[in-house]
């Protein structure tokens, strides 16, 4: 069939393809969206290949660096910034080259214009070192030293068996440093860390018998003799740190950097070294899977720029469950009394509507209501009461996980809520009605027959509140997330669960790192694999939820008359 | 089953005692169950329910007006005037424990404020002849005072309370301290009758008022690193005269102006500097000025006059870039004249007395009058606040009486908020919103309209991206779509719902604003080459030979579009080069501040409209789809089988049938729109601007509190100014959520009956 164009527009066609267009639009931005976040996410583990060119605009100087981004520049906002292009060209190319070594040249990151980049070639012995500070490193290794001793050495540019020898030493000595690295993180975090918690508990607890006006001398005898017992434990383990950092500080080695200079740096800073010129396939896959399981376990290092996001994992995690402990029962007796026991009437009505409401009240306001009622009021009379030994430091008083956790709850009550009750709504009368009519109690019905058939519909109910719990950032901000938590809220020290301890939170870890970093441009890779690993949490809950929604469905479709 | 087996079977006995029993355990079983939910379940509402409660409570306080009461409960606390003469000076310090009282017999009393009795007192050395003409006093804040003398002399004395804690009890001990020495400072050669005093730790000015002549003394004090001796260096100069004698002297803190009350209700204003003139003669009143004080910060004068008016004036630069002295607005009306006035020392508060012995008490940002009431009948004589306006002093007669002032958020009043506000130093009235300063004397700014314009800007900005995309992106999959593909896309487009909107903050503030930034003519481009591509491509596939068309079934469209959509937006994106060059001199953010004279900031309101505008797309495309699925087929078949074409049936049957429901769907997504917080944080600069331009940003509610809360005192003004911009929110968004839900329910009962 042939349209002719007003034909065809009086039919109305172009307005269903615009329509169509709409939908088109929107699967396209969500697709691009999660493509986005993936890709750039997940390519930051992939060892990049370390470029070294002629930088012709500025003396001939020698580049190293890992390209990070090619974009075209038009020419009239080169000339505006200063750069001379010359005549008759739109547009330029202009790289960003990561060249590390912080401490050595004046930024880490240059601008650079592709043009003037010559002789790139990519030599297979450059090295790419992470660091505990100062971000990567890149250079040609030259020596390694041991108490400044020379103890191999080699100065040329290309691969050859003499300088992997260099090179394999090298790698030895970084294994040792790792290892007494752990050692001394093992005194430091877990040891020390638990004896000066139980010496801050004791501090409290003197203070607290001082605060009775108690006079009992064995008391303070007790705790004078238990704190002298730390300080001797403390004392010890002292020793062995010294001796630990004696022996970690040992080794360095030199490398020569791009402007020719040679630098020493200390093994004990380094996290890892590595050739990525020099891999094949094979080895920057295990590279890659490296990278991604410190991504997931280890700590944030330099200003959370750098190494993993564990504690955030885990502060959202920790978060969570106390969040579900808290909102699944309080949500299921809701709407079991609303759905079963309330009267149904008017009254109901409204408070039925009242309860989906809640569910789009924005967040904030949830923060605002959690910092002044939980925080300032309960918190504060908590610590009146209970911990009046610790002021004027704040216990309760401050934002903290349990606190978070609350406020959370009573956010996300009303998901549950809704859930459970589309849940309890959906059983047929007359499996109730059988239930009764065999002499069960409304009790009895109601717990071993309409509860058990609304379980999946609480299921759903509780992950899509964990989904929303997991995702939200606005009040945590409010209520007790930190950006650097000294210590995880759950440990070895009695009593084992901190709720009163501030926590860290992927959502805000986003926020934090993204926006409130000294140094955007290195930490924005780590943010997009933050927010992808978000991204992929959340997806899955909700898709399970789905599925649970689904199973459900057919289930009780026979049911259903 | 026959009977004999029946009956074979032994008879159950429902009523031995261990049935009954456990009949009796089963039943209370039941009953303790039912009351317990229903505990439960009414107090997880009533704890939902309190949000609302808990709010209103922290909100309340600041519309409560202030209270006077008599210190310590109902017992009026008064004394007898300690010491002789009339009152020149009175005050109370910190604590409200001590008072002090200058009389013009130069006695310095300090006193207990409760009791009145005296803890110490101190008599002015004067030598022989000489006696106390004049008195001035620098600021309350300052406690600095000074005595013009008969022989052209003057005094600078200031009173000083110093804590001590002895067994944990904190003793205060007072004192009297000379800041410039205690020698006699020469200031004017014949008997003081006005003096004029300002000065800081270093500098220090002094005018006086001896017959016709006005003269100023400069002192300029410079400690000796080596010894630490006080060198003071003196100046003296004669300056200009007013017309008339004036009756009261004032100059301001930065040593710019000094401000004379003249008989008649005029002022005069004199510049000082280095070649002093009088620059301005302002008529005031209609009455005699009766009080004539600055402000708290020395930048405004309150002037109170035998009329019974208070006004506030201060200094606004002019078209001629010259500062003049400026009414800027009366307070409520005295029914008697104004006989004492007094400032705050903290906040921009005027306390006055009138003649008839009404107490009034003021708030100059908020124009607002906290209180009147009368506290005796005929006229006081002096009065003094307490630095933490707290308590007041009056004297009344020969009796002093001690009063406690209840009155915490003077600043707050619907103009302080929601109207133009002239604030001190700006040119003219306007809506500001800035919370907190470095600096003490500094006047809160708490317009909430910049923030209430930014929620809505940014709303808007989304709905504006929103609306089209969900609501057409609704219609063809409720309507034209396949269901399988229904099936398909409706989750997915679901799920960015819970996409966490911090990831889409962080998003649109690194990634997409830089991106707009660099291809912002490109945006635009594709804002038409889409919609052109579209249609085109519809337009070329209807008239492709049926062998082609029917390899895709209909209502598989939109997956033919999506290789359109994103060939267009490449094209759009490379086109936006040459276009640029040719009409926006090869950058358009740089053409549109330099040119046009649009201001363009990197994260602006068009940023968050995309990011935002994405957030809120699930939520109005899911239930306009699930409003437009829900109208009956038959409507459309009928329709169809009259003949009317796919369209004609969309628009003229089944959109008007789920309007409501399309309604009810841009509400929600307006609500969410409107509390969205992280967004807007990591999307706008967060400048609390008014301005309707896109590519501006701005500061919204949401992230106002965001910013802010973190920092805000306990219990201030701004912690309760907070929660009711929550408050507001909250309202905001539930009255906007109930109607869609009523909306939808409405809608869902007209189609049940359908």
């Amino acid at each position: 069939m042939r349209y002719s164009v007003s034909e065809w527009t009086k039919s109305g066609s172009p307005w269903v393809w615009l329509n169509a267009g709409a939908v088109a639009i929107c699967v396209i931005m969500v697709v691009g969206l999660l493509g986005l976040i993936a890709i750039r996410g997940l390519a930051h583990f992939w060892p990049a290949d370390v470029l070294q060119a002629t930088y012709t605009h500025d003396q001939n100087r020698r580049i190293m660096g890992e390209m990070v981004q090619q974009e075209m520049v038009p020419a009239e906002q080169l000339r505006g910034a200063g750069v001379q292009v010359e005549d008759g060209v739109e547009a330029m190319r202009r790289d960003l080259l990561k060249v590390g070594n912080r401490d050595f040249l004046p930024a880490d990151f240059f601008w650079a214009m592709d043009d003037w980049v010559v002789d790139k070639t990519y030599p297979e012995m450059i090295m790419a070192a992470e660091r505990l500070e100062w971000g990567n490193f890149y250079g040609y290794l030259r020596e390694v030293r041991e108490n400044g001793e020379t103890v191999a050495r080699h100065d040329g540019y290309d691969k050859s068996d003499a300088y992997m020898e260099v090179w394999d030493e090298f790698q030895r000595r970084i294994d040792r440093v790792l290892d007494i690295r752990d050692q001394i993180l093992e005194i430091e975090k877990h040891k020390i860390g638990s004896i000066n918690y139980e010496i801050e508990r004791l501090r409290l607890k003197e203070r607290s018998l001082e605060l009775k006006q108690s006079t009992d001398a064995d008391a303070y005898a007790e705790i004078e003799a238990r704190r002298a017992e730390l300080n001797a434990d403390y004392e010890v383990l002292q020793q062995d740190l010294i001796e630990l950092y004696g022996r970690i500080n040992r080794d360095s080695f030199t490398a020569e950097i791009a402007d020719g200079r040679e630098v020493e740096i200390d093994i004990a800073k380094v996290v890892r070294a590595f050739l990525p010129n020099n891999m094949g396939t094979g080895d920057k896959l295990v590279h890659y899977g490296a990278k991604l399981w410190e991504f997931l376990s280890d700590e944030p290092r330099e200003a959370n720029t750098e190494g993993g996001i564990f504690p955030a994992i885990f502060g959202t995690v920790m978060m969570v469950i106390l969040m579900s402990v808290l909102v699944t029962p309080f949500g299921v007796v809701a709407a079991v009394y609303l759905r079963e026991y309330a009267t149904q009437g008017f009254i109901t009505r409204l408070i039925r509507i009242a309860v989906n409401n809640l569910a789009g009240v924005p967040s904030i306001v949830y923060g605002v209501f959690g910092l002044g009622f939980f925080v300032y009021f309960l918190g504060g009379s908590i610590d009146d009461l209970f911990f009046p030994e610790a002021k004027p430091a704040p216990t309760f008083g401050t934002g903290g996980l349990m606190w978070a956790s609350i406020t959370l709850a009573l956010l996300t009550v009303p998901v549950v809520i809704v859930a459970t009750e589309e849940g309890l709504a959906r059983i047929p009368r007359s499996v109730r009605e059988g239930s009764l009519a065999l002499g069960a109690t409304k009790f009895e019905t109601l717990m071993k027959v309409v509860l058990p058939m609304a379980s999946p519909a609480m299921m759903t109910g509780v992950i899509l509140a964990i989904a929303r719990a997991a995702g939200e950032v606005a009040p945590l901000m409010l209520v007790g997330v930190v950006k650097l938590a000294p210590s995880l809220p759950l440990d070895g020290n009695y009593p084992f669960l901190h709720l009163d301890q501030k926590f860290m939170h992927l959502g805000f870890h986003i926020y934090d790192v993204g926006f409130q970093s000294p140094n955007v441009e290195a930490a924005r890779p780590l943010v997009y694999a933050t927010a992808f690993l978000l991204v992929v949490v959340i997806a899955l809950l909700n898709f399970s939820a789905i599925a649970i929604r689904n199973h459900l469905r057919e289930k009780y479709k026979a049911l259903e008359m | 089953m026959s009977i004999e087996q029946t009956n074979t079977v032994p008879e159950l006995d429902f009523n031995t005692p261990a049935q009954r029993r456990l009949r009796q355990a089963r039943m209370l079983k039941d009953k303790l169950a039912a009351s317990s939910i229903a505990i439960g379940g009414i107090s997880v509402i009533l704890a939902v329910v309190m949000i609302f409660f808990y709010l209103l409570y922290e909100v309340a306080p600041l519309f409560r007006s202030a209270e006077v009461a008599p210190w310590g409960g109902e017992q009026e606390v008064s004394y007898a005037v300690p010491g002789t003469g009339s009152t020149l000076y009175l005050a109370v310090e910190e604590q409200a424990e001590i008072g002090f009282r200058v009389s013009d017999a130069g006695e310095m009393i300090f006193f207990d404020t409760t009791s009145g009795q005296v803890r110490l007192t101190e008599q002015l050395a004067l030598p022989e002849g000489v006696e106390i003409t004049s008195f001035s006093l620098l600021s309350e804040a300052s406690q600095t005072f000074a005595f013009g003398l008969s022989d052209g002399s003057a005094k600078v004395i200031k009173h000083n309370y110093k804590a001590s804690y002895p067994n944990g009890q904190r003793v205060l001990t007072p004192e009297l301290v000379y800041p410039v020495g205690e020698a006699p400072l020469q200031v004017a050669d014949g008997p003081i009758q006005h003096l004029a005093i300002n000065g800081n730790s270093d500098e220090w000015a002094l005018i006086a008022q001896s017959g016709s002549t006005l003269s100023e003394l400069s002192l300029e004090m410079t400690e000796n690193f080596l010894t630490g001796e006080v060198e003071i260096e003196e100046s003296r100069r004669n300056l200009p005269s007013f017309s008339n004698a004036p009756n009261k002297l004032v100059m301001t803190p930065d040593h710019r102006w000094l401000l004379a009350s003249l008989p008649q209700g005029k002022i005069g204003v004199m510049t000082l500097g280095n070649e002093p003139e009088v620059s301005q003669l302002l008529e005031a009143s209609k009455g005699n000025l009766t009080s004539f004080e600055l402000l708290l910060g020395g930048n405004s004068l309150i002037i109170g006059d035998s009329k019974g008016r208070l006004s506030q004036w201060f200094f606004v630069r002019d078209d001629a870039n010259e500062y003049q002295l400026t009414h800027i607005r009366d307070f409520d009306h005295h029914a008697s004249d104004i006989t004492n006035l007094t400032t705050e020392q903290r906040r921009k508060g005027i306390i006055t007395l009138s003649a008839d012995g009404m107490l009034n008490i003021y708030n100059s940002t908020a124009n607002r009058q906290v209180l009147s009431e009368p506290l005796f009948d005929g006229a006081a004589d002096a009065i003094a606040l307490a630095p933490r306006a707290n308590a007041l002093l009056v004297q009344h007669g020969d009796r002093l009486s001690f009063w406690h002032v209840d009155n915490e958020h003077p600043e707050i009043s619907w103009s302080a908020y929601w109207e133009k506000v002239w604030y001190e130093g700006y040119e003219e009235p306007e809506y500001t919103w800035q919370s907190s300063a470095s600096n003490n004397d500094f006047e809160p700014k708490y317009s909430l309209m910049p923030l209430a314009f930014g929620t809505l800007k940014a709303a808007f900005y989304a709905m504006l991206l929103a609306t089209p995309l969900a609501i057409c992106g609704a219609i063809y999959t409720a309507y034209f779509m396949v269901p399988a593909m229904r099936r398909k896309v409706k989750p997915f487009i679901e799920l960015m719902e819970a996409l966490p909107t911090v990831i889409l903050g962080f998003l649109a503030g690194l990634w997409l604003a830089p991106f707009m930034e660099a291809n912002l003519a490109g945006i635009f481009v594709c804002l038409l080459v889409i919609p052109i591509a579209i249609v085109l491509f519809g337009f070329t596939w209807n008239n492709m030979p049926n062998k082609i068309r029917f390899l895709i079934p209909e209502g598989w469209d939109a997956a033919l579009l999506v290789p359109v959509v994103i060939l267009a937006t490449w094209l759009g994106l490379g086109l936006a080069g040459p276009v640029e060059e040719a009409f926006f001199g090869g950058h358009m953010p740089t053409w549109l501040s330099n040119e046009v004279g649009i201001p363009y900031d990197q994260r602006n309101a068009m940023v968050v409209g995309i990011a935002m505008g994405f957030a809120v797309i699930p939520t109005i495309f899911s239930i306009t789809e699930d409003a437009i699925f829900a109208v009956p087929k038959h409507l459309s078949y009928g329709s169809l089988a009259l003949g009317a074409t796919a369209w004609q049936t969309l628009t003229r049957v089944v959109l008007p049938t789920a309007s409501p429901g399309i309604f009810s769907a841009l509400m929600i997504g307006m609500g969410r729109a409107v509390g969205e917080t992280m967004i807007v944080l990591m999307a706008t600069g967060n400048t609390p601007i008014m301005d309707v331009n896109i590519f501006e940003g701005m500061r919204t509610l949401a992230a106002n509190i965001a910013v802010e809360m973190p920092e805000s005192e306990v219990g201030s003004t701004h912690y309760r100014t907070l929660f009711l911009a929550a408050f507001v929110l909250f309202l905001f968004t539930f009255c906007v959520n109930t109607l869609a839900e009523g909306i939808r329910q409405h809608l869902r009962k007209k189609y049940g009956s359908l």
